[in-house]
């Protein structure tokens, strides 16, 4: 029996698995036991630093159903898929430029320059954010130094939009690579044949262009709204009172509050909600791909 | 004729968007320089003075030093499980393997306060303590789906009838590994280790939650921004870590680069 089985699988089977075995045991142990942990820990209850091990729903009763959390949820999506629209849209155009009019030559420059603003540091890009938007701030101030306005502007910081702004620019580039990937594959024989065939520019790209760039697309999606619901620095730093998003109450929980199982029902409940989002995406694209063909 | 004006306006566009891009990035070094206490315009002269005070700061030494071990273990760490399993995922076909790299890759889209936050549950579980090991832990978790995708590519470029020839030589597999494999794609290794370095560099979110007595850069950042008198500091030290971790980035991208020349093909893989 037993050598049977071994003969039944391949060397190269046996040689692929022990490489792997390395980094996945890593990701097993830090990354699937620690949700699981999370897990399990979510349907649990604490009072100061007891924990009591009995199984409830009690954090997700509350997670679900309390204003407070309910408003900071509906919130937090809400500013994730805008920013993951914004983001999107404003960089297809980007990705395209470079994709169709940057030569060939320069395509590595163009990439390099879209991510070389990324590596200042988070925290200061951010804060410099703060800078730009706030009451004696930059934009403020131009204005105010061209005759348009007299009194800075209070809006344009401690906002949701602000927010949006912020986490935009942080996720653009995140947008435009994988956009640009897409792009950047599409045989140009192709588009010249619809050109051949009579087609106007823009009936090129809606049946051509758009429907090869979807994979790209959708990427960008996924790698933008998933994370962005997880931040809790921009918030904190240019959100203001009305600005604040689920992450920064999970974080409460986990530190100050000491509410830790709370602060695991919030956070998987978050998860839940935008990988539910991210299927219907999927599912939206996957029709919409069949449609075109 | 119109395909020309739609280009005209797309640079247009271009131009703008990069303004908007490089805001933050062109500011930085304005107001580091700037001699006057308050980050705001118009600007008041020019000063090193804020610079001196980067040089003589005993707790951002030593957040410096805390962070340099975090980002030279996690490089380090990061790249030998990349190695392993870019190998694996290009060379061999083994069941399970979607499911093992896909769970390799997860935490590239995972929100990384859901990483923080169950490393710190299963930490404080284990009645373990915080410190700069657990930080190294976690960063390690979010680069080695980077070092895999860049090492990934490298050995996938790689020629096979070198390996096959160092065999048929009489080499062992190991040496074979060592010999002629490992220093093909030493390229993609050297830049996985800058990219790595980099990202721990300035992770923020996973070392807030996994930080313990000892701060490193980013939390002592973090620290520091609620006080006003700080914050010019702060600037100077932010265009200090902006041209460090560009010089990182342009030698990424010459090993990367000389990485894809080494497989003698004339297409070259991009990054992302």
């Amino acid at each position: 029996m037993a050598s049977s089985f071994r003969r039944s699988i391949n060397p190269e089977a046996v040689s692929g698995l022990a490489l792997i075995s390395p980094t996945f045991l890593y990701a097993l142990v830090l990354l699937a036991a620690p949700i699981a942990a999370v897990i399990l820990l979510s349907f649990w209850t604490q009072d100061y630093l007891e924990l009591h091990r009995t199984f409830t729903l009690a954090n997700y009763v509350k997670a679900w159903t309390e204003p407070v959390y309910q408003a900071l949820m509906i919130r937090s999506v809400k500013i994730s898929l805008l920013v993951t629209a914004f983001t999107v849209l404003i960089g297809f155009p980007i990705a395209y430029y470079i994709a169709f009019i940057v030569p060939p030559r320069r395509k590595p420059i163009w990439l390099f320059l879209i991510t070389i603003p990324f590596w200042t540091s988070y925290l200061v890009r951010i804060f410099l954010w703060k800078v730009i938007l706030g009451y004696n701030g930059v934009i403020n101030g131009s204005l105010i130094g061209i005759g348009l306005i007299e009194e800075p502007l209070k809006f344009i910081l401690y906002n949701q939009g602000a927010v949006v702004l912020t986490l935009c620019h942080a996720w653009l580039p995140f947008a435009i690579l994988p956009i640009y990937v897409a792009l950047d594959k599409i045989d140009r024989s192709l588009l010249e044949a619809a050109e051949d065939l009579g087609d106007s520019p823009f009936r090129r790209f809606i049946r051509i262009t758009l429907p090869l760039a979807m994979p790209g697309i959708m990427a960008a999606t996924i790698i933008v709204f998933i994370p962005t619901i997880g931040d809790y620095v921009t918030p904190r730093l240019v959100g203001g009172p009305n600005g604040l998003m689920i992450a920064n109450m999970i974080e409460v929980q986990f530190k100050k509050a000491n509410n830790a199982p709370l602060g695991a029902a919030l956070a998987l409940s978050a998860m839940f909600i935008v990988t539910v989002i991210s299927l219907i995406f999927l599912w939206a694209n996957r029709k919409y791909l069949r449609a075109n063909q | 004729m119109s395909g020309l004006r739609m280009s005209n306006w797309l640079i247009v566009y271009v131009g703008l968007f990069l303004l908007f891009l490089y805001a933050p990035a062109i500011l930085l070094p304005l107001f580091a320089f700037n001699d006057s206490a308050v980050i705001s315009f118009p600007l008041a002269g020019f000063t090193w003075q804020w610079f001196a005070t980067v040089v003589d700061n005993e707790s951002l030494h030593r957040a410096t030093r805390n962070s340099l071990i975090v980002a030279v273990s996690t490089a380090v760490f990061a790249t030998t499980l990349g190695v392993f399993a870019a190998r694996a995922g290009t060379r061999f076909s083994f069941p399970g393997k979607r499911g093992m790299m896909g769970l390799v890759m997860v935490p590239m889209v995972l929100p990384e306060i859901i990483i923080g936050v169950s490393m710190l549950v299963v930490v404080l579980q284990l009645g373990l303590s915080l410190s700069l090991m657990t930080i190294i832990l976690g960063h390690v978790l979010i680069c080695t789906p980077f070092s895999t995708a860049i090492l990934g590519a490298a050995f996938q470029g790689l020629d096979r009838s070198l390996e096959e020839a160092s065999i048929d030589l009489g080499r062992t597999r190991l040496t074979t590994f060592l010999l002629i494999t490992l220093p093909l794609v030493l390229p993609g290794i050297i830049a996985s280790l800058l990219l790595a370095f980099t990202i721990s560099l300035d992770e923020f979110i996973i070392a807030f939650f996994l930080t313990g007595t000892e701060a490193t850069l980013p939390v002592y950042i973090w620290g520091q921004l609620r006080f006003p008198q700080r914050i010019p500091g702060l600037m100077a030290l932010g265009t200090i870590l902006l041209v460090v971790s560009l010089l990182l980035l342009v030698c990424a991208e010459y090993f990367r680069r000389r990485a894809a020349r080494n497989m003698g093909r004339g297409e070259q893989r991009e990054l992302f």
